[in-house]
């Protein structure tokens, strides 16, 4: 048996300490996660903002494929990744199984959808709004795109917020590009499930802890920017 | 069917080929016929006042001409070609609610000379200068979503304006606005037009018709019922419309 009191207190103990394998694991885990989510936003915003904006043949087909790839089980998309990086698939010569470098290609299939479904939502209601203006005004193709990521980049950082949400939060793809390698590719996530299995709860709550920490003041951080924006009529 | 050729007979225009001519234009939506074949022509240097009830299709005219919408039937000539990219430089629209993109006064301004070319120094300066002449200077890092609807449609015509255009469309610009906004508009306006810029507005104003019309477009059910200068429609109306139109009685028969 043991005591909850026993365990929360020696996570709290790991976290005040700034334990060093912890420290690691976290690390990782932003580095991977962050990686993930720039990646995802170079590709799923100018994608998303393309999609909502311009009418062309094949948009309806491409909205469903992006909603249908936002719920993409994480399990397949890890089992897929590592068919292609394994040392007999296509991309095996690249030698990224069981790297940080795979974790990050997996999320990045995994967010990418997210990003660019719901930017692709945030653009066609701005375009709904500018569109005659930017008639009138002559505006191209390239201008139109960055205007209006630059104009709804308030709720564009709601929308990389959800990704990074997604992507901080996976185990299942990580766990098998990546391996859960002590010390090469154990993130929080699979760190959780690991310790969990073992009984070595300490660690495995310190981590729950930092995760739901890490969640609250990066969601916190982006509503306060969001309500600056509100207060100042930006968004 | 009526199809009403307007070709405003004066001084001016005697001479000046068409800046921007519609012939046969038609335009359908949801089967009903909101514009039902239009000839008319928009001579340099008039300022010309589209004019009818709600629904008669004067928006929709508008947009017709500045290419925003296609026609189902006819076509809309600049300086007698087909309207391209550079005729639609040469035009400008202010809308009757003002579209604000997110930003800064100043940065409305400077994204409207972006578009066409017009960056650095160049850019600041004409920018600047333009929100001084619609008396905006002080307000120009303000975000322009929180200016008053006055100040809003002020900078709406002043990014119109910062482009040059030849000719500026507007849609009822002063619809929402009290006599001081409506005096600064309209002063906006007529200063762009000594400057050579023609004219073509929607109003629903007879006084401000009078004010700023030298030719108008009666509306009437998607049809022209009445077009010539204004001085002409307004002592002797022609149509049952125009009349009932301008002794503000109601009028619905066609």
């Amino acid at each position: 048996m043991f005591s909850l009191t026993d365990i929360l207190g020696e996570a709290f103990g790991l976290i005040l300490t700034w334990d060093r394998n912890l420290s690691e694991i976290v690390m990782l885990s932003l580095r991977v996660t962050l990686s993930a989510v720039v990646i995802s936003c170079l590709i799923g915003l100018p994608l998303g903002a393309v999609v909502g904006a311009f009418r062309f043949p094949g948009r309806g087909l491409v909205t469903v494929l992006l909603n249908t790839l936002m719920g993409l089980p994480p399990v397949v998309v890890g089992l897929v990744v590592y068919l292609m990086l394994s040392a007999s698939g296509p991309l095996g010569v690249l030698q990224l199984l069981y790297t940080p470098g795979a974790m990050i290609i997996a999320q990045t299939i995994l967010v990418t959808p997210i990003v660019a479904a719901l930017t692709k939502q945030v653009v066609e209601d701005l375009h709904g709004e500018y569109a005659e203006q930017f008639a009138s005004l002559g505006v191209g193709a390239f201008d139109r795109i960055t205007a209006l990521l630059w104009d709804a980049r308030y709720s564009l950082l709601t929308v990389a917020l959800a990704g990074f949400g997604r992507a901080v939060a996976e185990v299942g793809a990580v766990l098998i590009v990546g391996g859960n390698i002590n010390h090469v590719t154990r993130v929080m996530t699979t760190t959780i499930a690991l310790e969990t299995s073992k009984g070595n709860l300490e660690l495995a709550l310190a981590l729950g802890l930092l995760l739901l920490s890490i969640a609250v003041i990066v969601n916190a951080a982006v509503m306060a920017l969001r309500a600056s924006a509100v207060r100042a009529a930006y968004a | 069917m009526r199809d009403m050729t307007l070709d405003m007979p004066t001084p001016d225009c005697a001479i000046a080929p068409a800046l921007l001519a519609c012939e046969g234009l038609s335009f359908e939506a949801g089967g009903k016929r909101l514009i039902d074949n239009f000839t008319l022509a928009i001579h340099p240097g008039r300022r010309t006042l589209i004019m009818g009830p709600n629904g008669a299709g004067k928006s929709v005219l508008l947009r017709l001409m500045h290419g925003l919408i296609t026609p189902t039937g006819g076509h809309v000539l600049w300086q007698g070609r087909p309207l391209d990219r550079a005729a639609r430089h040469a035009q400008a629209m202010v809308f009757q609610r003002p579209v604000m993109l997110r930003r800064s006064v100043l940065a409305n301004l400077k994204f409207a000379l972006t578009v066409r070319g017009i960056t650095g120094a160049a850019r600041a300066r004409q920018a600047t200068e333009a929100l001084d002449l619609a008396r905006l200077g002080d307000m120009a890092r303000r975000p322009a979503r929180v200016l008053s609807g006055g100040e809003q449609q002020r900078l709406a015509l002043a990014r119109a304006l910062v482009c040059q255009p030849r000719l500026l469309f507007l849609d009822e610009p002063t619809s929402s606005l009290d006599p001081a906004s409506t005096r600064a508009i309209e002063d906006l306006i007529n200063a762009a037009h000594a400057r050579g810029v023609s004219i073509v507005m929607v109003t629903h104003d007879l006084g401000q018709a009078r004010r700023m019309g030298d030719d108008v477009l009666f509306l009437q059910n998607g049809t022209l019922a009445e077009a010539g200068p204004l001085q002409d429609v307004l002592a002797a109306p022609k149509t049952a419309a125009t009349r009932a139109w301008l002794e503000g009685r109601l009028y619905t028969a066609l």
